[in-house]
Parts: structure tokens; C-alpha cells; sequence
């Protein structure tokens, strides 16, 4: 078995950007506590490559030609494009692995039709994972972005089969793989609704993901993320693909809605890899 | 409607170093290349982010075009707000405000109390 860890975690600009803005900075300083435990425990795994399913917002895909499912095979990759003093993370190049990402899209690829990417700029929704998980950007990255941003989204079940699939393909490869999913639960960002959070839609979506209830997570409809998480709720598909890549149940880490300057609830969750 | 236009020309915009220079220099001769209504040209030529919300642009682009601007994290709410107090509801997307318009962060209205 070469993946040796799952989790997800959320990845919204203000986590650094705003993060000179908070009022609560025990909760802050707590929420940054268990992302490097996080990071302390992917490190433990022994990952040689982490791969980030993230759902980016019009860094690299736009509607004129919109994958359900990218997976990058760069040898590196540049971020944020965001103006670096708004997300308070420099400009940098970020080590990418493109033998073992060509490996893992030419297994993902018998069962999920996906693109693939030697360029790649990544945004926040990468950069700010990668900020704290790997700060000095010594890791190796395999960038995969699932489409939560332009409608049509890439439907609940596929994001479960892709999350399937890259448990498959690391399977098969010697190198031991870190994966995370990075979005947000119920958020209305970049909206004047930013900071909104729908606290019991979040804490009954965790406990489905938790419990790896796939027919209960299935069972969202875009329609109904949309009246009770936003728009951003539509990134739940990054969560979803982490947990069928583990298998196992889940633990909860961390989740606070008492921040948000962040714009969403903050998360940090890891699964049993089974 | 030249929706997809408009936020096509933010897409470039905001990961483009070569398109940020152009907008500096030559924003005229950088908007001509997209199809665009003269409503959607204004609003890009003034940084009109009101306006550029209630049309529809997609926050997350527009949030990167306010960041571009050097729009402070507030003031881009408060502009987004401002836009559809003068303009109506967001007429397009996914984006709309949903909220009634306040504030729902303690340093949000910490700073509303403060002007």
C-alpha cells in the first residue's frame, strides 16, 4: 500500500491574507496549531509526494475549455498569482513530480476520464495548503483540481470515483503518497456575504464525511448546496474525493466557525487508510 | 450579453504579468480584443467593481481583480455592496448576495461602528 495518508483541510485566501485582521487570535493561533500537525503528521507518513485535489478559481481553467477533473504533471509549477502582499504568501516555484504524475493519470485514467497539465499557476486554493504544509516547498506536488467553480460541476459520484481512482493509481506505485482535499464546507466567498456559515449544514456534512456515509454525502443536490452552503459549498467535491481515496473513517481535527474574517469554517480532518 | 467576455478578459488579467502591464499601458488596446458591450468596457476602464458584481462577473475573478487594484479586503465588500444598492441584484451567476448586505464578521462591523 503506497498511500500513506488523507486528510483535507480548508484553503480560503483570508487564512493568511486576513490573518493580520482577526480578533479571535487564540482561536486563530489554535486553527494554525492543527494545520501543522498536519503537516507534522504527513511528514511522519514518510510522503514522498503529496497530491493537493483542490478546486481552483480560474487560475489555470475557464469556460472556453473546463476539465471535470485535472491532474498535474509539471516538473514545476509557479503561485500564487494572487497579488503576494493581499494573500501574505511570497511568489514562488513549487517543486512538481512528473514521472509519478504520468504514472498516477495513466491508472486514473481507466476509470476516470481526467486532463492533465504541465503548466500550471497555482492560486490560493493550493498555495495556502502548501504554505502550511509545506513551507518550504520541499515536497514534491501533484496539483489535481476538481471543477467546483463553473457550472456545469463535476457531479458528487465522479469526484468519488476520481477520489477512487488515485487510491488506485498511488496503490501502484513504490512512492508513498500524501493526499489531502483543500476547500471549504458552507461559505459565500468574494460575496458582500463573505463570513456566512451555515454551522449545522457544516456539522451534518463532517459527520457523513466522518463516517464514510457515501449514500448520504451522494444525496446532495447542487441546488440544495447552493440555498444552504453558497457557492462555495460546491467545493465540498474536494473532501469527498479524499475520503474515497482513504476508505476509512474519519477523525475531525479541528472545525471552528468562530472565524469569519476566514470566510469559512475552518477544518482540518484526517482518515484511516484502509 | 458578453458575460463570458468580461470574465475572460479578468481571467487573462489576473494570471497574464504581460496582460497586468498592458492594462497600465495600453488598456484601451487591451479591452478591443474582447467582445464587449460598452456598459462592460466603462466598468472595467473606472475599476467599477460594483458594477462588474452586479453583472455577474464571478467573485472569485473579481476578487482577484480588486487584490490587482490594491482594493482593501472592506472596501471591496462595501463596493460590491454600494453596486447593488445603485444597480439592482446580481443579474447573473452564482455569486448573488444573499445576506441583506450586513456585515458577518466582528472586525467587519467593528470597522462599520468605527467610520
Amino acid at each position: 500500500m503506497s498511500l500513506v495518508y488523507s486528510g483535507v483541510l480548508s484553503h480560503a485566501p483570508g487564512i493568511t491574507g486576513r490573518a493580520h485582521m482577526v480578533k479571535n487570535t487564540a482561536k486563530r493561533d489554535e486553527f494554525y496549531a492543527k494545520l501543522d500537525t498536519q503537516r507534522q503528521e504527513i511528514v511522519e507518513s514518510g510522503a514522498e509526494a503529496l497530491v493537493v485535489m483542490a478546486a481552483e478559481h480560474f487560475g489555470n481553467f475557464f469556460m472556453n475549455n473546463m476539465p471535470a477533473f485535472c491532474i498535474g504533471i509539471g516538473e514545476k509549477y509557479y503561485g500564487p498569482i494572487e497579488d503576494p502582499e493581499w494573500l501574505k504568501i511570497d511568489r514562488t516555484t513549487i517543486p512538481g513530480a512528473p514521472d509519478l504524475g504520468v504514472r498516477l493519470t495513466k491508472e486514473v485514467m481507466q476509470t476516470v476520464d481526467t486532463a492533465y497539465a504541465e503548466e500550471w499557476k497555482f492560486d490560493h486554493g493550493i498555495m495556502v495548503p502548501l504554505h502550511f504544509l509545506t513551507p518550504n516547498y520541499e515536497l514534491p506536488i501533484i496539483p489535481v483540481n476538481i471543477n467546483c467553480q463553473g457550472p456545469p460541476l463535476t457531479p458528487l459520484h465522479r469526484a468519488w470515483a476520481f477520489g477512487e481512482a488515485i487510491r488506485r493509481a498511488a496503490d501502484l506505485v513504490p512512492e508513498k503518497i500524501a493526499v489531502v482535499g483543500t476547500g471549504g464546507i458552507s461559505h459565500w466567498p468574494a460575496t458582500p456575504d463573505s463570513g456566512k456559515i451555515n454551522v449545522e449544514w457544516d456539522r451534518e456534512f463532517l459527520d457523513r464525511l466522518m463516517r464514510q456515509d457515501k449514500q448520504a454525502l451522494m444525496s446532495y443536490t447542487d441546488e440544495d448546496t447552493y440555498k444552504d452552503g453558497g457557492q462555495g459549498g460546491f467545493e465540498i467535491r474536494t473532501f469527498i474525493a479524499a475520503a474515497a481515496a482513504a476508505g476509512g473513517n474519519g477523525e475531525l481535527q479541528f472545525y471552528t466557525p468562530e472565524l469569519p474574517i476566514f470566510a469559512v469554517g475552518c477544518t482540518v480532518a484526517r482518515f484511516d487508510i484502509v | 450579453m458578453s458575460l463570458y467576455y468580461l470574465q475572460k478578459f479578468l481571467y487573462v488579467l489576473n494570471r497574464d504579468e504581460a496582460a497586468q502591464q498592458r492594462y497600465h499601458d495600453d488598456l484601451d488596446g487591451l479591452i478591443v480584443d474582447f467582445d464587449l458591450s460598452d456598459e462592460e468596457s466603462n466598468a472595467l476602464k473606472e475599476g467599477d467593481i460594483g458594477l462588474l458584481y452586479v453583472l455577474g462577473v464571478n467573485g472569485q475573478i473579481l476578487m482577484h481583480f480588486a487584490a490587482f487594484l490594491g482594493i482593501e479586503w472592506f472596501d471591496y465588500l462595501d463596493l460590491m455592496r454600494a453596486g447593488t444598492e445603485k444597480h439592482g441584484p446580481v443579474r447573473a451567476g452564482v455569486y448573488a448576495t444573499t445576506g441583506g448586505g450586513e456585515s458577518f464578521t466582528v472586525e467587519g462591523k467593528d470597522r462599520e461602528n468605527e467610520k
